[in-house]
């Protein structure tokens, strides 16, 4: 029976829904192919996370330490995976496509010499390959793939399964792993954080309200950041606002900004381009503010209004401002 | 210092993406073609570091021929020299595209010197694999990180920052090293007349891609279901206020 690595990603063995639901995909996978999954934890406190583990399907769980493994490092890590793999005869190993999954899983296959397939939606075996089907162009298209290796490595585009303990809970043996680092595995680990304390962030907040190029300008923001404020909601925007240098990068959605995935988005002057939409086409709502009735943006909204967003925005403001001063009036 | 940037030639779709009739590829034919944006920011990022401290900034792609239209675009906003893989295999694999990008860089090294650092994009735009940099760092034996979005010269390292949810973490890397970037990272500029002009002229060398297997290989592309909304139109003026807060407070959000 083979055995299928998954690399956790943890905080001090505290893990969240994007290391559950790569669990359950890599567990789904590994049933599929009558294989054993078993997970691997890098870093300190990754004990605590042990019992969710196994109850997401893990048979085994390693727990990866060595000295030079104080923080979360590229080559560190993917040395340590890549030895852990020779060592337990792994026939793949599954991370998910994060920032760092990814990284790892390259630097993984850079020292096999073997493929990497990044960001796939949906595996099959197919005799002794894989057939995927891979996300492209940051999720506007998908790409249909094979992967012929002895060793399979792949990322798990994340949110793709969803996450679900096993039937029934494997046995989640919890064993150590020393790998064989050098200084030269360490070249490239976090030497320094800087902690930002922001208050809402684009990614998490509940609403959205984003401006693009029908703006005009970067004073015109005034009005967008008024409506986020009052709806407790962040404030996005286009390429387009970036490039223009109207805003700050951090804001811009999309597949080269923030992907988010709030219950109200409102697009104010902005036209619907697909790299656009790709990263707020989760929004569980979407309002468009846009003069042209044909713009992608108002023909694939839930609602839209067909007008100057100049005048249609503060509109907004004033008529949240209104209620709440009668509510409180009455109240 | 001596910099290189390796960047590649993307379609640019607008709302929608039309695949070939084959959907081997996306059809092309109305489109315009852009270089990947983290890696328009990588070339601005490799000229502003030249601009401080002097050096050269080298940029390199392996693409059709109609991909010197991107070099000449990265002379135009400041890069020293431009050197062109030309292929006409479409999409070439990372691992093949690393092997090319490799040995082209061996080359150029054995010419001239060593480059102090290699800039990369995060991913690319079309078939975002994560991985070609990494690839080539493993070959040449250099230190990289990837998804960086602040870089600082400090004589013979760099300290390349990267965004986490809660900040920033640092990383330290001795040169010759190895860096992808994240658009964000700086605001690209526009070309001046003058880089045009320069554009125009600049040589563009090319050398013959080395090719390679890999496991990996495409079968078809496909385009998503489109989760298709019904769009409900308020109307066309500030008068929609009242209807679009109705909804907000439906939606619980005022
Ligand atoms: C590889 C790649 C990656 C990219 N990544 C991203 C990304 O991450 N995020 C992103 O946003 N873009 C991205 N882009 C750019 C994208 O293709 C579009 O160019 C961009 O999204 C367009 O921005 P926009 O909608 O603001 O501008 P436009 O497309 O110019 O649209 C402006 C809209 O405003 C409307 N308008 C004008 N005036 C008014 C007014 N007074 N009131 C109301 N409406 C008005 C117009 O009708 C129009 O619909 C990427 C492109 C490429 C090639
Ligand atoms: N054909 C190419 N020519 C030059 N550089 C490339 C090419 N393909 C990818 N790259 C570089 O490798 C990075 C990562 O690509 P990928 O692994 O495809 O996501 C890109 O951002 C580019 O900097």
């Amino acid at each position: 029976m083979s055995t299928f690595l998954y690399l956790v990603e943890h905080d001090r063995g505290r893990i969240d829904e994007t290391a559950t639901g790569g669990m359950t995909g890599a567990r789904l996978l590994a049933e599929r192919t009558g294989s054993e999954l078993h997970a691997v934890a890098i870093g300190a406190g990754a004990e605590a996370a042990a019992d969710r583990l196994a109850a997401y399907g893990a048979e085994q769980v390693h727990l990866v330490s060595h000295d030079l493994l104080t923080d979360y490092g590229p080559d560190a890590w993917a040395e340590s995976l890549f030895q852990l793999a020779g060592s337990v005869g792994a026939g793949a190993v599954i991370a998910t496509g994060t920032d760092r999954g990814n990284e790892v899983m390259a630097q993984v296959g850079a020292r096999a010499d073997l493929a990497m397939v990044a960001n796939c939606l949906e595996i099959e075996p197919d005799g002794d390959d894989w057939l995927m089907t891979r996300v492209r162009w940051g999720g506007s298209l998908h790409e249909r793939a094979r992967l012929s290796a002895p060793v399979k490595l792949v990322t798990l585009a994340p949110h793709s399964t969803d996450a679900a303990p096993s039937d029934q809970p494997a046995a989640g043996i919890v064993s150590g792993f020393t790998p064989d680092l050098s200084e030269a595995d360490a070249v490239t680990i976090v030497v320094d954080r800087v902690t930002v304390s922001e208050g809402i962030t684009l990614a998490t907040a509940p609403v959205v309200v984003s401006g693009g190029r029908g703006m005009g300008s970067a004073e015109a923001f005034d009005i967008i950041e008024e409506l986020a404020d009052l709806l407790g909601g962040a404030v996005g925007c286009s390429r387009v606002v970036t490039n223009n240098g109207w805003k700050n990068h951090k804001f811009q959605v999309g597949q080269t900004g923030t992907v988010v995935a709030p219950d109200l988005y409102i697009a104010c002057g902005i036209s619907g381009a697909i790299q656009h939409w790709v990263g707020m086409m989760n929004a569980k709502n979407v309002l468009a503010i846009n003069i042209d009735r044909d713009a992608p943006m108002v023909t694939k909204a839930d609602w839209a209004v067909i007008a100057d967003l100049h005048q249609v925005v503060p509109a907004i403001s004033a008529e949240i401002t209104r209620r709440r001063t009668l509510a409180a009036e009455s109240g | 210092m001596r910099i290189l940037v390796c960047v590649k030639r993307v379609p640019a779709p607008g709302a929608k993406i039309v695949l070939t009739p084959d959907a081997q590829d996306i059809d092309a034919s109305l489109l315009g073609f852009a270089v990947s944006p983290h890696e328009e920011c990588a070339v601005e990022e490799a000229v502003q570091i030249v601009e401080r401290e002097g050096g050269s900034v080298t940029v390199m792609t392996l693409g059709p021929p109609e991909a010197e239209e991107q070099l000449r675009s990265a002379v135009a906003v400041g890069a020293t020299s431009v050197v062109l893989l030309p292929s006409d295999i479409p999409d070439w694999d990372p691992v093949s595209t690393s092997t090319a990008l490799v040995s082209a860089i061996s080359r150029l090294e054995d010419e001239e010197a060593p480059f102090d650092l290699i800039l990369f994009g995060n991913e690319s735009a079309d078939s975002g694999g994560y991985q070609v940099g990494i690839r080539v760092a493993r070959s040449l034996g250099r230190p990289m990180v990837t998804g960086i979005k602040g870089i600082d010269t400090e004589g013979d390292s760099v300290a390349a920052r990267r965004e986490t949810p809660s900040g920033w973490e640092v990383y330290r890397l001795p040169l010759p090293a190895i860096v992808g970037v994240k658009e964000g990272i700086n605001l690209p500029r526009y070309p001046t007349l003058k880089g045009r002009m320069a554009a125009r002229r600049a040589p563009v060398a090319t050398m013959e891609p080395a090719e390679s297997a890999s496991g990996q290989s495409k079968v078809m592309l496909m385009t998503p279901p489109d989760a298709g909304s019904a769009v409900e139109i308020l109307g066309e003026g500030p008068e929609t206020a009242p209807a679009i807060v109705d909804i907000m407070e439906g939606l619980g959000l005022v």
